[in-house]
């Protein structure tokens, strides 16, 4: 164990342990912007500086390990004077779009930028639409909004395996570009982590903001992993796929299917009302005339053909409760064993 | 999952997938882990480049994955059991064995040793392909590891000898002693999500739920008695593919089809497609008009996830809530109301307040989810077994002792695919999915965001062949079997092997299953999807008009 002490709090912590992490520990609050729990420390936005005793410069909370003895402050004016330049430094570049911004309401950045009570516009840079070479046309870029913090290409390299992204040019003209188009999945793992508005998704946007949202965990309807997730509801509309970073066998990842494959659910050739045949042609049915003639039909069978000559199937897709109801009514109501499914396939 | 059931005595993933990342080794066969189960990928990925695991993978194709293997073995499609057996030919050789672990846990290693004896490196490369030095590499490596677990998808099951193939990677898991420790296990992983719920909650047709079967009297009565009626059916009902074949002998007069759509996911389409219309009666229940429902005399509009409270069982035997996000479009309804209206038009009442009513009921007879509650797992989900509400679930499979007892090897001869390559047919097809679609393409296929990135049918061939063809990316080819023919665009990629063409099976505009082989597994009845024999012709105009 190592112990040292962080404003005045007297802290033992394991070898290794980052500052920040031994401050969380202690119920000690350090801002941060590019420090993610799932990633490595990045250290690139300078906002979790703090102080060490007997050091002339401060250093970075995320990715400096502790040592025995040390004395740390994480709060004084000089370090929030320089906080507060950094913030205003990327303000420089980034327009506060906010209202029309998809993070609105749950930036990280916005987030600061309150608490640091920053007022005025900083935003000096003209701007310019520069073309988007991000790897997915499921994914915009909004160079202006980027902080450089490299989240995205850290997760997109450590969680994915993938190192599709990269930063790319330098001072005002730098921003996150495809390195490895080809390697980019679609995943959107670099949206999660994002902590400002710099990437969002592309099949919409201004469909309800973060706070009239309602978000719903449930579990992924396509694999057998089984990802846990929030789907997005504002105004019984589906407007987008979150998740939570500790929640599930997923941690906060989805793969391309659960984040973006949720447009068929609101699709105009879902079926809305039962159809019964009649002369090989579709007609539209009350759920009472629909049910009765199955059931009718059904019956009849069974009558004249036994049980074993109705045979039925149920789903992989559908619930639990729904697949034993099934093979209830297959095996109780109708009574055979005629009950499958294609997981065999 | 029928092989792992006669080896351990239960069929399913015996080990949590975070567990890799505490394996030595992991082995991933006939399974294309980054497209089908993208975030167990992602652990997977996680284990080699963080914790320097070494990953074997064994697989025809050249998948994403093997850009992470320290070995990859690519033997002929359909020769599984060969090269398995190649491989505890020489970890018992080496005596890499676990010796005491197979006094103590298992049976019929005798006949097991006597079997694989003649297959040394040298004949399994004959059948298989697998270079002799590379086998005995990948032997050596499994062999060490301690722990060391294996995955494998249909890639392994959808063969003839797909319960043999099973049986045979049970053999190498037990051989070395990695069944019932962290780390280890034998995980099947399921392709669609419910998969492990729908087997679970007996929609099979020789088992209640929990795999209880319906021909013990005693768990018949218990059935009886909880639901009410007097005398339910002992002997065992058919499985979907005699289901379809038993109507076109006039056996089957009617089927009720939720939520599938076998008329693009079955093998030899056009054999299921008269089965549906000899049929006298159809009722599917989708939430789209499917090409089976196209056949259907009732239609009833059920709902998606997105509309419905319930659960689905992951392939980690976790049991997770599914909730209802928004109200169900038009009159559509859930599954669940459905069948409960019905059964009541038959004078049968089911009577649910809500999903978790009949969770209720499952639990009074599902021993294995006796514990799981809504409340319990409202948080996070819990892996079954769970016999009590004091029970935390069991995330590792056989700890102490196999679900059967004795865990049980099996001797097991390497037996040829149905139907191989000839003069006529000279290629081989094998069929699979891709990232971007799910199955029939019912649900991925209807929004813009994936067939922005994957929107057409894209069969894979290898340069060499390309040459031979006289074809090049992007043109159509007719893809022909003894059961059909479709015309198909191509796209040139290292990823099958010479001799191989690999064809989606997402698109109804080539539903790849028209060539398929409705040859089956005797055990597990899965067709053999993976190997079949086609020919390739390029299209004259490379249009594909
Ligand atoms: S990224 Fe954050 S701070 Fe920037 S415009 Fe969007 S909400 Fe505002
Ligand atoms: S979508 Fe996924 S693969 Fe593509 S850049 Fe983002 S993290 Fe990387
Ligand atoms: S896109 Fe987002 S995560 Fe990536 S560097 Fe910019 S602000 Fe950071
Ligand atoms: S998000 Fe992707 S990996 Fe996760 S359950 Fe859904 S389909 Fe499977
Ligand atoms: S959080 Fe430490 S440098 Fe960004």
């Amino acid at each position: 164990m190592v112990n040292l002490t962080i404003d005045g709090k007297e802290v033992a912590v394991k070898e290794g342990t980052t500052i920040l992490k031994a401050a969380r520990f202690a119920g000690i609050k350090i801002p941060t912007l590019c420090y993610h729990e799932r990633l490595n420390p990045i250290g690139s936005c300078r906002m979790c500086i703090v102080e060490i005793e007997g050091l002339a410069h401060p250093m970075t909370a995320c990715n400096t390990p502790v040592t025995e003895g040390i004395i740390v402050t994480t709060d004084s004016p000089r370090l929030q004077k320089m906080r507060m330049e950094t913030l205003k430094l990327l303000l420089v570049k980034h327009p506060l779009d906010c209202p029309v911004c998809d993070k609105g309401g749950e930036c990280t950045l916005q987030n600061l930028i309150h608490e640091f009570e920053i007022e005025g516009t900083i935003y000096q840079a003209e701007r310019e639409d520069r073309e988007s070479l991000y790897p997915t046309p499921l994914i915009h870029y909004w160079p202006d909004r980027c902080i450089m913090c490299l989240r995205c290409a850290t997760a997109c390299r450590e969680i994915k395996g993938l190192g599709a992204i990269d930063i790319d040019g330098s001072g005002f003209n730098t921003s996150i570009t495809a390195v490895n188009r080809d390697k980019c999945e679609s995943c959107g793992e670099c949206i999660q982590v994002c902590p400002t508005g710099a990437l969002t998704e592309n099949l919409g946007r201004y469909k309800g903001r973060p706070w009239m949202v309602n978000r719903v965990m449930t579990t992924c309807t396509y694999c057998g992993c089984g990802c846990q997730l929030e789907i997005n509801v504002f105004n019984n509309r589906i407007v987008g796929i979150t998740t939570k970073d500790d929640i599930g066998v997923n941690k906060g990842s989805l793969c391309v299917k659960g984040r973006f494959g949720y447009e068929f659910i609101e699709s105009e050739e879902r079926l809305t009302k039962p159809l019964i045949k009649k002369d090989g042609r579709f007609h539209e049915a009350s759920w009472d005339e629909a049910l009765g003639l199955v059931a009718e039909k059904l019956k009849g069978i069974k009558a004249s053909h036994g049980a074993d000559a109705i045979a039925g199937l149920s789903s992989a897709r559908c619930t639990n409760e729904e697949n034993y109801l099934m093979q209830k009514f297959m095996r109780a109501v109708i009574g055979t064993n005629n009950i499958d499914h294609c997981a065999r396939l | 999952m029928a092989g792992l059931a006669t080896a351990f005595g239960s069929g399913a993933m015996t080990n949590p997938i975070a567990d890799v990342l505490k394996s030595e080794v992991i082995l991933v066969t006939g399974s294309n882990i980054t497209e089908n189960h993208p975030i167990f990928a992602n652990y997977v990925k996680e284990a080699v480049l963080k914790k320097g695991v070494r990953l074997i993978v064994v697989d025809p194709r050249k998948i994403d994955l093997v850009d992470y293997a320290s070995i990859w073995l690519r033997p002929k499609p359909g020769t599984d059991v060969a090269w398995i057996n190649g491989l505890l030919h020489v970890i018992i050789k080496e005596n890499l064995h676990a010796a005491e672990y197979i006094k103590e846990r298992t049976e019929g290693f005798e006949e097991l040793q006597a079997c694989v004896e003649k297959y040394n490196p040298e004949y399994v490369s004959e059948i298989s392909g697998i270079p002799s030095s590379d086998l005995i590499n990948a032997a050596l490596t499994y062999g060490k590891a301690k722990p060391a677990s294996i995955m494998y998808a249909m890639g392994i099951t959808q063969h003839i000898t797909g319960t043999d193939n099973v049986k045979s990677l049970a053999n190498l898991a037990m051989l070395c002693g990695n069944v019932g420790l962290e780390g280890g296990g034998i995980n099947p992983l399921r392709g669609q999500n419910n998969v492990q719920g729908a087997c679970d909650l007996g929609a099979l047709p020789n088992v209640f739920t929990g795999y209880q079967p319906v021909a013990n009297d005693e768990v018949k009565q218990k059935f009886e008695k909880t639901w009410g009626v007097d005398s339910l059916q002992s002997t065992v009902g058919l499985t979907v593919t005699e289901m379809f074949n038993a109507t076109e002998e006039g056996k089957v007069k009617a089927m009720y089809i939720m939520g599938e759509n076998p008329l693009l996911s079955d093998p030899d389409v056009h054999h299921i497609e008269h089965c549906v219309k000899s049929l006298e009666f159809l009722v599917v229940q989708d939430i789209f008009l499917t090409e089976t429902a196209e056949y259907a005399d009732v239609v009833l509009p059920g709902v998606s996830f997105a509309e419905k409270d319930g659960t689905f069982t992951n392939s980690e035997r976790r049991v997770q809530r599914v909730r209802r996000a928004i109200q169900p479009r038009g009159e559509a309804r859930e599954d669940h109301w459905i069948i409960c209206e019905l059964s009541k038009r038959m004078g049968y009442h089911m009577d649910y307040g809500s999903p978790s009513e009949i969770m209720e009921e499952i639990r009074t007879v599902t021993p294995s989810y006796a514990g799981i509650t809504y409340e319990r797992i409202e948080k996070e989900g819990i892996p079954w077994p769970c016999p009590g509400e004091d029970h935390p679930g069991t995330p590792i499979l056989h700890l102490e002792r196999f679900a059967r007892g004795k865990g049980l090897f099996s001797a097991i001869d390497y037996k040829k695919p149905a139907e191989l390559p000839d003069k006529e047919y000279p290629f081989l097809l094998t069929t699979g999915r891709v990232l971007e679609h799910y199955h029939t393409g019912t649900m991925t296929r209807k929004g813009k965001a994936l067939n922005m990135l994957y929107p057409e049918l894209l069969a894979e061939i290898n340069p060499e062949d390309a040459v031979g063809l006289g074809i090049e990316s992007g043109d159509f080819v007719t893809v022909a079997s003894r059961r059909g023919d479709i015309k198909v665009k191509t796209i040139i990629s290292e990823r099958p092997d010479r001799g191989v063409i690999f064809v989606p099976f997402h698109f109804k505009e080539s539903p790849a299953n028209i060539l398929t082989i409705n040859a089956i597994d005797p055990i597990a009845k899965i067709p053999e999807y993976k190997v079949c024999a086609v020919r390739v012709e390029r299209q004259k105009d490379r249009t594909g008009d």
